[in-house]
């Protein structure tokens, strides 16, 4: 196979829970003098390790708060892992929460280009495109209206035309091909297809097998933040039936 | 650091638009929209004068432009910190899912608010012709405290928004402590009497103040003092390296905390 794209290194992740609910002086010096401080210590994930290949599609399976979430954050960087490395070579297009970067006030026009600020692609690049997103959107004269008037469904439109325009090298999925309406759904389903021809290494998080075993090549297993099974495809999903039966 | 600069480049595009976004929402959906940025300092410029002038008999026909000089940096600071300090959490939902440097927030709050008070500074031109102060060959020091405002907003910036994280108590305490810092600031009084009480220290040892005092001195034509003029960039370029200090130190555990 090609060479490797994602290298993730024995990663852990502590949350520390009591320390989240303390946002006042007050409250601070409290805990403080109580010695309340540094309680509740929460690992979200412990020392993943995997690696992927150019043209690998992982699925991630798990049940709720097995930490796929906390995972696919760590990889897109938007949590530093409290030990452990990452390494990863070309760009990353995380299509976690479709509009993390959309302000309301501003038009759809407006928002293009701040999302694709956002995700890190260049003004020219943006300005090159911009018709072709606004085209997959199928916004049409709404482009010019102000977020907050949009359907939610018209706003994760726009969010995923931007963040697919770009050839990323990692492809992050959260559960997101259910995106508007059929026709459209259609459309994304197709795009993300393209993609995966295109040889992009991707990390897709679902709750349903059938699409996992559709989609991927790869899986891994998730439980309470430890790697439970990793490999191809069939023998995990195996393990995964077995394991949903026991419970 | 090659990496930092090399991701700084990266990620001007964003910061150009984090900047851009936070003038353009700012005056949206107002009728003069930026035109206010001139007309507000005008304003306030009016009610201070007819205050601390009319009323307290202060002939002084060059008043306001001494007002407009202290007002305009002193809001810069004022609106510039504010603004940093709850730039994190303003941001929050984009912080949760997306990665960018967390700095670009408070930086370009900062940066916004500049822009805004280079464009009211318009009227303190205006104003000054008006009344016939006309420059001088010391306006050229001028460029002196319009950097060092810039410099000591963004080192308590970071500060303040390093702490405002974990703390949101400081976005009130703020309030107040600007307050202090107002009336440290001889904006709408002369600071002769105060300086030659013994509480002159009061004074000095405002960082804001010393940058004020040698914008008015390039204004009304004066030399720079000198003693002011190290003490205000050392203080600011302290802020700056403590700010980021922090900040750098303290960022990846925000969103934890937002």
């Amino acid at each position: 196979m090609g060479k490797e794209v994602l290298k993730v290194d024995n990663v852990s992740m502590k949350f520390n829970l009591s320390s989240e609910k303390v946002d006042s002086v007050k409250e601070y010096f409290i805990k403080l003098l109580k010695r309340e401080m540094e309680y509740d210590e929460f690992w979200a994930l412990q020392n993943i390790s995997f690696s992927l290949e150019k043209g690998d599609r992982l699925g991630i399976l798990g049940l709720n708060g097995a930490g796929k979430s906390t995972l696919l954050k760590v990889i897109a960087g938007v949590f530093k892992p409290t030990t452990g490395t990452i390494t990863r070579k070309g760009k990353i297009a995380p299509l976690l929460e479709l509009g993390a970067g959309f302000d309301m006030q501003y038009t759809g026009a407006e928002n293009i280009y701040l999302y694709g600020a956002v995700l890190g692609y260049r003004k020219d690049f943006i300005r090159s495109k911009y018709d072709e997103i606004v085209a997959f959107s199928d916004l049409g004269k709404f482009i010019n209206v102000p977020l907050k008037n949009y359907s939610s469904g018209m706003r994760s439109r726009l969010g995923f035309a931007i963040a697919t325009i770009m050839e990323p090298e990692i492809l992050i999925l959260d559960e997101v091909l259910s995106v508007g309406d059929a026709k459209f759904r259609k459309k994304s389903e197709k795009k993300i297809k393209d993609m995966f021809d295109k040889e992009v290494t991707v990390l897709f998080v679902s709750h349903s097998l059938e699409q996992v075993k559709r989609l991927c090549n790869k899986a891994m297993i998730l439980d309470h933040g430890q790697m439970k099974a990793f490999g191809d495809i069939d023998e995990v999903a195996e393990i995964y039936q077995k394991m949903i039966e026991e419970q | 650091m090659k990496k930092q600069i090399e991701n700084f480049m990266r990620y001007q595009f964003l910061l150009g638009e984090l900047v851009k976004k936070g003038i353009k929402l700012k005056y949206r959906r107002s009728y003069l929209g930026i035109i206010w940025s001139l007309v507000e300092p005008l304003l306030e410029m009016i009610v201070l004068a007819i205050v601390f002038g009319t009323l307290f008999e202060n002939d002084d026909k060059t008043f306001p432009v001494y007002i407009l000089t202290g007002r305009l940096l002193y809001s810069f600071f004022s609106q510039g910190t504010k603004a940093s300090l709850t730039s994190i959490r303003r941001n929050a939902s984009m912080i949760k899912k997306v990665y960018v440097p967390k700095y670009l927030y408070p930086l370009s709050s900062v940066l916004f608010n500049y822009v805004i008070f280079l464009i009211s500074l318009i009227v303190l031109v205006a104003v000054a012709l008006v009344l016939g102060i006309y420059p001088t060959v010391y306006l050229v020091e001028a460029i002196v405290p319009l950097l060092l405002v810039l410099i000591l907003t963004f080192g308590c910036g970071m500060i303040l928004a390093t702490l405002g994280v974990f703390f949101r108590d400081l976005e009130y305490l703020w309030n107040v402590a600007l307050m202090l810092v107002m009336y440290t600031c001889a904006i709408f009084y002369y600071p002769d009497r105060l300086l030659d009480s013994g509480f002159d220290w009061i004074l000095k040892g405002n960082p804001l103040y010393c940058i004020i005092s040698m914008f008015r001195n390039a204004v009304f034509g004066r030399p720079l003092e000198m003693t002011t003029l190290i003490y205000a960039t050392v203080f600011s370029f302290a802020t700056v390296i403590v700010g980021l200090f922090i900040f750098h130190r303290q960022q990846d555990k925000f969103i934890l905390h937002i």
